[in-house]
């Protein structure tokens, strides 16, 4: 295991160092970008909805029982800015693209296509994962702003239609905006961004070990989703914690 | 040549650096492997067995990644070239082609165009006619003669073929547990006194009749 984490960790700083390749690859970076974009959007849309209603389902009652009306906005907004949308976004983009990469790198590596790259100078940090590092690192923040937008449109949507909760769209967000600034949804962006180089790191290293055949390719993606779903929790306790008090 | 699991493909990468040697040194023309110059002096270039070419790109980017990826040439230059070479291994149509689209012989003359990019002084075919019928293996093994000729390309062919081994060489080294039993011409290998490597070149059926 601390052999695994050495290993990603001089990915990252071998990752850092490439970065002055960028403008290089930048053709490579748009292509993962737009690739991260397409496969994600709908999903992004259809879970980040669901899961602001889910939440103004699941405190709005209670919150309206104890004449704390007013609340709903509030807890829903910070609930989903803060802490749901960047964690969930993470884990749908951990499963969703974290293990096409560790895929594409990990039969790349078992078919000798990275030994080739190696033959003709060409490094495979540079090549591979600096594109797809950086494409994550900018996708999955930009795809985090938009699932807010859309999770507290859901949490307004519930709130508004629930005759438990009755309150009336417009209401709902002038709460919301009494109570989260853009500081809260600032923290869930930045945690985003953190969490993408973990599934970036995380999902091209294990590509780039992969050993054995088609099974060893599947053995790679399973880890990968994995390892970064663990250390995305992880993190997210300390970055709360230790960060953004 | 040697059996196979004799330490041939491993030597090969060895000396194109994708492994390094636990104990010992390599050296080209007296100067060691490792030495930061060398890669610039001599340029070498390897046809991998299975070809290795990158299956999401086709058959003309895989020829021109080289160029493209170091910046050397612009992409009408590339173009160019990549169409020349492509021709010159008989494979001008497979420019815009996907390489699961190709046999395994056309697999294999794309690795060898890819490697020409380089203009390579030392090419190193690992295994070259390997899963091949005898004839892709003979076009395979006449393409290693006429770029020998033709642009004066060493050659360094790892094989367990005894027929493109014969047909190809100037000279022959067998390897058999991990080491170099015989260095010499094929004549010379082909006499050579020693149990192993006789075994190994007369090796062949035997059917009761």
């Amino acid at each position: 295991m601390f052999e695994n984490i050495g290993e990603i960790v001089l990915l990252f700083w071998r990752t850092l160092l490439a970065l002055p390749q960028t403008w290089r690859q930048k053709d490579k970076v748009f292509d993962q970008f737009f690739e991260i974009g397409n496969a994600s959007l709908l999903m992004v849309c259809v879970l980040s909805f669901f899961i602001g209603a889910v939440i103004a389902l699941q405190t709005g009652p209670v919150l309206v029982e104890r004449s704390l009306p007013s609340a709903v906005g509030g807890v829903v907004g910070i609930a989903i800015a803060k802490e749901l949308a960047p964690v969930m976004m993470a884990i749908l983009i951990a499963g969703r693209i974290g293990s096409a990469m560790a895929a594409e790198i990990g039969s790349m590596r078992v078919y000798q296509e990275i030994d080739a790259l190696r033959t003709m100078n060409i490094n495979p940090i540079h090549y591979l994962v600096l594109p797809r590092i950086l494409a994550i690192a900018v996708a999955l923040p930009m795809l985090v702003i938009f699932s807010v937008l859309v999770g507290w449109f859901g949490g307004a949507v519930v709130a508004d239609l629930n005759h438990r909760m009755e309150i009336p769209f417009r209401v709902f967000f002038a709460d919301l905006r009494d109570i989260v600034e853009l500081k809260d949804v600032a923290n869930g962006v930045f945690k985003s961004f953190c969490f993408a180089i973990i599934i970036g790191v995380v999902s091209c290293h294990q590509g780039l070990v992969t050993i054995g055949g088609p099974r060893g390719i599947g053995r790679s993606v399973t880890k990968a989703v994995v390892n970064s779903i663990v250390l995305i929790v992880i993190f997210d306790y300390i970055l709360t914690r230790f960060l953004l008090k | 040549m040697g059996p196979s699991g004799s330490g041939k493909s491993v030597l090969l990468k060895h000396l194109i650096g994708l492994e390094e040697p636990d104990a010992g040194e390599i050296f080209i023309n007296g100067e060691p492997l490792t030495t930061p110059e060398i890669a610039a002096k001599y340029r070498m270039a390897l046809v991998f067995q299975s070809g290795a070419l990158l299956n999401s790109l086709t058959v003309g980017e895989n020829v021109g990644l080289y160029l493209t990826e170091h910046r050397l040439k612009s992409p009408e230059e590339v173009e160019k070239i990549v169409a020349e070479v492509l021709a010159a291994v008989g494979l001008k149509d497979a420019v815009d082609k996907m390489p699961s689209e190709l046999s395994g012989g056309m697999k294999k003359r794309a690795a060898i165009a890819r490697a020409l990019v380089i203009e390579p002084q030392l090419i190193l075919y690992d295994e070259p006619t390997s899963e091949l019928d005898p004839l892709s293996a003979v076009v395979i093994g006449n393409e290693i003669l006429d770029l020998n000729h033709r642009i004066h390309v060493t050659s360094l062919v790892v094989s367990h073929d005894r027929d493109l081994a014969f047909g190809v060489a100037d000279r022959i080294a067998v390897m058999i547990d991990g080491q170099i039993v015989t260095v010499g011409t094929p004549d010379a290998v082909k006499n050579f006194n020693d149990l192993r490597v006789q075994e190994f070149l007369n090796a062949d059926f035997k059917r009761e009749r």
